[in-house]
């Protein structure tokens, strides 16, 4: 159950083209899985951007001089990661969370396969201990853009048996995507899951390449949300339920982490004619 | 810094908020706080019930049901703006039949008062919805929103019509209860509010809700198109205030003793008493729970403290204090002003 607590600022710090922000937490970092994001509040009180922002939670502590504390790693893209970026130690944060639903974890001693694009690889850290811990063999799969846009290499190859990263301008490991490197990677380790987190197009393309080994896949996605708690139905995409019908979910309550099989990838963005309460012809009346 | 670090809810040393009577009357319904929530923004209250007490306000306005389940628009459905936001959500919804077991089951179950809206694309449509609330327990009034596309009249929103509006209230009005309250909610993208609000109240509304959305559009400067899938949204929040407030104000004069539920914009209790001095005999909060999704707890405490500050003793006695005639101070002053001439 999520909770709304005024956390303050511990530490903010940079790493490659991100920068990791550490927060005091109380009560938020104890109930936190793999796979919850928080949402915090942007300008103060008197902000005119009112809508909260999203992120992973990656790191939590719940015991310390502090309390609880978590860290979450953003990559400034707008205004709000800019404003969010430029605070300083002390300074005050509205945050909501654990918010949304984490990633399920194996009964088995399986081997499981994580997917991390760009930041996307900031919830992976957690879910690769908490895999550990539970006897199943982990390998990591990182991919960005460039060098500077992989996060958490050093740490993610201290807590996998191997770690594979590729970079589109090959400024690092492998020049090309993670899903050029995946298909491999699972057939040689058996993988009977893989976790996934990053872009859209990368996630899809995981989900398909799980499915063609009948592996398990675990994605989660990033939609925009207004609300982040499941009140205002603006983060919806399509997922097929297990009686077969389409549904517009939401990715904040019933995600972020969603089945690869269960998401309609190239329709997300659209209404597919089959789903429930669907438009009849010419769009909603 | 060690106290700031871990404050939680009240800061330490706030007093006890003062005793008000917080009471709101509208028409026949009593509820203990004037605060509510704004449909679309507090789907059928589960989700707000994890950051507060949701039988602590004055009711939860439900997210406006359809007869059948409704997919919604596609994606992007929203925008932030400037102290506000656009939503194209276009009205995704279970459907009347799994609202009423699953949702209002719910609400009735946890105790919470619920004002249901309604949503519809023909006459009918609305009509067959009141018939089916009838027969349930556990709704305190219906808001009917009119803010829909008729599409027996080429998608004219019923809003914007005096006599589409009417006609839906009045076929609400004739397949429910004869004593359930029946909110008729405006659009402010309107020329002549009042004459919308004399219409509905003329075919049997019990009162108003204003204000719904304004029309809005934002342009992405990247992909140089709508940014909006359904290319226009509803604007809402702070920005929309003033408007708001004047749409209550103009419906309060023209009507002494209507019932109004306020909103548009609400952020704090004193955001709250402006629509109150304006007229309104309650006010919903909508967009703000975004921001803050224990605001309508909050609001209703800081409206009661402001309330209390300034001299009330209840909220009625607060609602259109803004109308009042001139001071009589004032009045004295210009007699000596001529005296002294
Ligand atoms: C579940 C989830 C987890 C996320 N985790 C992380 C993370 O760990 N690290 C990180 O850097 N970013 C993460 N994001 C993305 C992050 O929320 C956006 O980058 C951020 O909201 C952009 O805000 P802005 O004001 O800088 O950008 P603007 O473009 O100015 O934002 C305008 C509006 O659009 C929304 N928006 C814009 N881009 C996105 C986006 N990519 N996803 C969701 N909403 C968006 C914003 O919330 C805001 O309401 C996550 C998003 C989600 C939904
Ligand atoms: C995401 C969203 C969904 C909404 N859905 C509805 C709805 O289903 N029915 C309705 O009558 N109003 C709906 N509204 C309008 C609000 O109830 C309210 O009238 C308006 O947003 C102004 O109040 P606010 O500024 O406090 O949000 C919606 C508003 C938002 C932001
Ligand atoms: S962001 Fe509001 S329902 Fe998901």
């Amino acid at each position: 159950m999520p909770v709304q607590v005024k956390g303050q600022v511990l530490d903010i710090r940079r790493a490659g083209a991100y920068q990791v922000l550490s927060l005091t937490a109380p009560g938020i970092s104890e109930l936190t899985r793999p796979g919850h994001f928080v949402t915090l509040g942007i300008g103060g009180e008197e902000s005119s951007m009112l809508l909260r922002r999203a992120f992973a939670i990656h790191q939590v502590q719940s015991r310390g001089v502090y309390g609880g504390t978590l860290d979450v790693v953003i990559g400034v893209h707008g205004k709000g990661t800019r404003w969010l970026v430029d605070r300083r130690r002390h300074d005050p944060i509205d945050i909501v969370g654990p918010l949304g639903r984490p990633f399920v974890l194996p009964k088995e001693r399986v081997a499981c396969v994580l997917v991390g694009g760009g930041y996307g690889s900031a919830p992976l850290f957690m879910l690769a201990e908490q895999l550990r811990e539970r006897g199943c063999r982990v390998d990591v799969v990182l991919g960005a853009s460039t060098e500077e846009k992989l996060f958490g290499a050093l740490e993610l190859k201290r807590l996998a048996s191997t770690l594979t990263i590729t970079t589109d301008d090959g400024s690092l490991g492998e020049r090309g995507r993670v899903t050029d490197v995946l298909p491999e990677l699972m057939d040689r380790v058996d993988g009977a899951v893989v976790y996934a987190c990053g872009p859209m197009p990368m996630l899809q393309r995981v989900a398909e390449v799980a499915q063609e080994r009948q592996a398990y896949s675990q994605c989660a996605v990033e939609e925009a949300m207004a609300c982040g708690i499941g009140v205002c139905m603006t983060c919806v995409l399509p997922i097929v339920g297990e009686d077969g019908v389409t549904r517009m979910l939401r990715s904040c309550a019933e995600g972020p982490v969603f089945r690869g099989d269960r998401v309609r990838w190239a329709e997300v963005g659209t209404i597919p004619p089959d789903t429930l309460g669907a438009p009849t012809e010419g769009g909603h009346r | 810094m060690t106290r700031a670090l871990i404050s939680q809810g009240p800061m330490p040393g706030d007093s006890a908020v003062p005793f008000v009577d917080m009471t709101a009357d509208l028409a026949g319904v009593e509820l203990p706080s004037p605060v509510l929530t704004a449909s679309g923004c507090a789907a059928a209250g589960r989700e707000l019930d994890q950051f507060f007490d949701i039988t602590s306000i004055g009711a939860i306005v439900t997210k406006s049901v359809m007869l059948q389940p409704r997919s919604g628009r596609p994606t992007p459905r929203m925008a932030e703006t400037p102290s506000g936001m656009l939503n194209s959500i276009g009205l995704q919804g279970p459907g009347i039949d799994r609202f009423i077991d699953h949702d209002l089951a719910w609400l009735a179950d946890r105790g919470a008062r619920t004002v249901v809206s309604i949503a519809g694309g023909t006459v009918d449509e609305y009509a067959k919805l009141a018939a089916r609330l009838r027969i349930v327990r556990g709704v305190s009034a219906i808001e009917v929103n009119i803010s829909c596309p008729n599409v027996e009249d080429r998608g004219q929103v019923f809003a914007c019509d005096p006599n589409s509006a009417a006609s839906v209230i009045q076929a609400v009005k004739r397949h429910s209860d004869p004593r359930m309250p029946i909110f008729a909610k405006l659009s402010p993208d309107v020329t002549d509010i009042v004459s919308i609000a004399a219409s509905v109240v003329r075919a049997g509304a019990t009162g108003v809700s204003v204000i719904n959305t304004l029309l809005g559009m934002v342009i992405n400067a990247d992909t140089m198109r709508p940014h909006l899938a359904g290319v226009t949204g509803g604007l809402s929040g702070p920005a929309i205030r003033p408007v708001a407030v004047r749409c209550v104000w103009q419906i309060r004069q023209a009507f002494p003793d209507l019932p109004i539920i306020g909103m548009g914009g609400i952020r704090t209790g004193l955001d709250a008493l402006e629509f109150v001095l304006a007229g309104a005999n309650a006010v919903s909060v909508g967009t703000v729970v975004f921001h803050d999704p224990s605001a309508p707890l909050r609001i209703h405490e800081e409206l009661q403290r402001a309330l209390a500050e300034r001299g009330f003793g209840s909220l009625a006695d607060a609602v259109g204090y803004a109308h009042r005639p001139p001071d009589v101070t004032a009045e004295v002053d210009d007699d000596l002003d001529f005296i002294t001439e």
